[in-house]
């Protein structure tokens, strides 16, 4: 549970043919179970293209990965991780308790082990009540933690997830971080969490891994040492100011070329 | 509903007395052939058009059974070919560039011209009790297909492109892709392809009656009594209403199977 690797990155890069972009350059990184990992830099460092490629929805060009010892593209085939994407991507035909059923049906479950297992996952992202209801008749936030329920629905040892809060105002965001943050307490899964937002990556994780852009690289990588449980109260610790500074200055002093839109994004 | 119904009957009477009292004959002469009154049509449903016959609404009943029939078969064939054919070309590029420009150039032939050809080929394959009818039912199926396979395409290729990704991530076969998210995003677009269909299959029934020769329908019927419209013009207008009626009857059980069937985001349903 402590130190084995879950996810391997070796040298890896990925250039798209379309404007020769290199949108990734010799990515080396390796996440140990349990870990929750915050990838954060301004758009176009290619923090999303990382976690599509940990989730083998890109190819990389050049390098290795691997998650659970195996290869990326055997890993997504075995279901070793679920995926949040910063849309819920529910379907609106079905309800709130088949979407989260939706992996598991895929999976051969019979019936009866998919009813008890959503009414689990119900249970944990706290929306007991709404199984029969369908995803246009709840707000942003309980669409994204349905999202999240059924991304674990079938207790995937990775969870990916990509600006999963970034669409949501400022006060749902920070209640969903809490939420976020106790489901992985309960769980113990590894999660990878991609967002633009410091605050939000110092808050939640671990280690902050910062990006910067043209080619994508690892600026630096912060260990956040913030007690858990996290709390409210967390956000207002001096030392939760000072691992913030330390973030920002590091995605600053790679970030000398971005433009100013950019460094306002990363406020 | 029913106030449209009577304004409309209502301008019918208008129109025809300010015509007729005024003599305009622009642009054509309103007299009791050319727009007959309401109550002569109504009327008409209850008289034998022909002596020693039943009631002219019983007759009718019969006939637009039959053609309902013919209508029914021609529709299920042609909204399951059409659906099939959505499902082969969305899974092939290659294919949708070669059949689809046929496809949609079987649509402008003439269907009155093709409707004997397929009587001639189709009828004496046909098991007995499927003689006739079942020939009409296929001119149907040509009318049907079309826009069921056309929105059946675009339909499946409206899926979302992150809800792809998604089923990527499960490693969802083909097949999982096609009946988990394919098929139920496309239901509102196969659905108003079937609205459509449904009163072409109606249109195509009776046109297909045509080159048969068959008495046993609507459009025998119409035949027939348009050789007598300059005596009574009220039967054809009468028959013109019960088909009008089966076209919407078929039109309303679509849209009641899609109440029943689609449940989507208000923003998705078309």
């Amino acid at each position: 549970m402590s130190v084995s690797p879950v996810v391997h990155i070796e040298r890896v890069t990925k250039t798209f043919p379309q404007g020769n972009v290199t949108a990734l350059q010799d990515i080396d990184l390796e996440l140990t179970s349990g870990e929750l990992v915050s990838l954060i830099g301004p758009s176009g460092c290619g923090k999303s293209t990382l976690l599509r490629v940990i989730g083998d929805l890109i190819q990389p060009t050049r390098g290795s990965i691997t998650v659970n010892g195996k290869s990326a593209s055997q890993a997504r085939k075995d279901g070793d991780y679920g995926i949040v994407f910063q849309d819920p991507v529910l379907f609106d035909w079905r309800t709130v308790a088949k979407n989260i059923a939706l992996p598991l049906e895929m999976l051969g479950w019979d019936r009866n082990r998919r009813r008890a297992r959503v009414a689990e996952m119900l249970q944990l992202v706290e929306l007991g009540g709404f199984a029969e209801h369908h995803p246009w008749q709840l707000s942003g936030g309980m669409q994204q933690r349905v999202a999240i329920a059924r991304a674990l629905s079938f207790e995937p040892s990775l969870l990916l997830m990509d600006e999963p809060f970034g669409a949501l105002d400022e006060m749902t965001r920070e209640r969903l971080n809490l939420e976020l943050l106790s489901i992985w307490e309960k769980t113990g899964s590894t999660v990878v969490f991609v967002t633009h937002s410091i605050s939000e990556a110092v808050f939640l994780s671990t280690r902050v891994v910062v990006m910067s852009p043209r080619p994508g690289r690892i600026a630096g990588v912060v260990d956040i040492d913030l007690p858990y449980p996290r709390t409210v109260e967390t956000r207002e610790a001096p030392r939760f100011f000072e691992l913030v500074t330390e973030v920002r200055e590091l995605l600053r002093s790679r970030g000398e070329h971005l433009l100013p839109e950019e460094e306002e994004a990363l406020q | 509903m029913l106030a449209v119904v009577v304004v409309l009957l209502g301008l019918w009477e208008l129109y025809r007395w300010i015509w007729t009292s005024t003599g305009w004959t622009w642009p054509f002469v309103v007299n009791d052939t050319s727009m007959p009154h309401i109550w002569t049509i109504a009327k008409a449903f209850g008289q034998p058009a022909q002596v020693n016959q039943a009631a002219l609404i019983t007759v009718l009943l019969h006939k637009t059974a039959f053609t309902a029939k013919e209508a029914a078969a021609g529709f299920g064939l042609g909204a399951v070919i059409g659906f099939l054919i959505g499902v082969v070309l969305v899974h092939s590029r290659l294919l949708q560039r070669g059949f689809l420009p046929y496809i949609v150039g079987s649509q402008t032939v003439p269907i009155l011209a093709i409707a004997p050809m397929v009587v001639v080929w189709v009828n004496p394959k046909l098991p007995g009790p499927l003689q006739g009818w079942g020939a009409v039912a296929v001119i149907a199926t040509y009318l049907t297909f079309f826009p069921v396979a056309i929105n059946t395409l675009r339909g499946l290729r409206s899926a979302d492109t992150q809800a792809l990704e998604l089923m990527r991530t499960y490693a969802a076969s083909r097949w999982w892709v096609l009946w988990k998210l394919r098929v139920p995003a496309s239901l509102p677009y196969v659905f108003s392809a079937l609205r459509l269909a449904a009163t072409a299959s109606v249109v195509g029934a009776i046109i297909g009656e045509l080159p048969t020769g068959l008495q046993d329908g609507l459009g025998g019927a119409i035949i027939n009594f348009n050789q007598y419209y300059s005596i009574e013009p009220q039967e054809l207008w009468a028959t013109n209403v019960i088909a009008a009626a089966l076209g919407i009857a078929f039109f309303l059980i679509v849209v009641l199977a899609e109440r029943a069937i689609v449940r989507r985001a208000p923003e998705n349903v078309a």
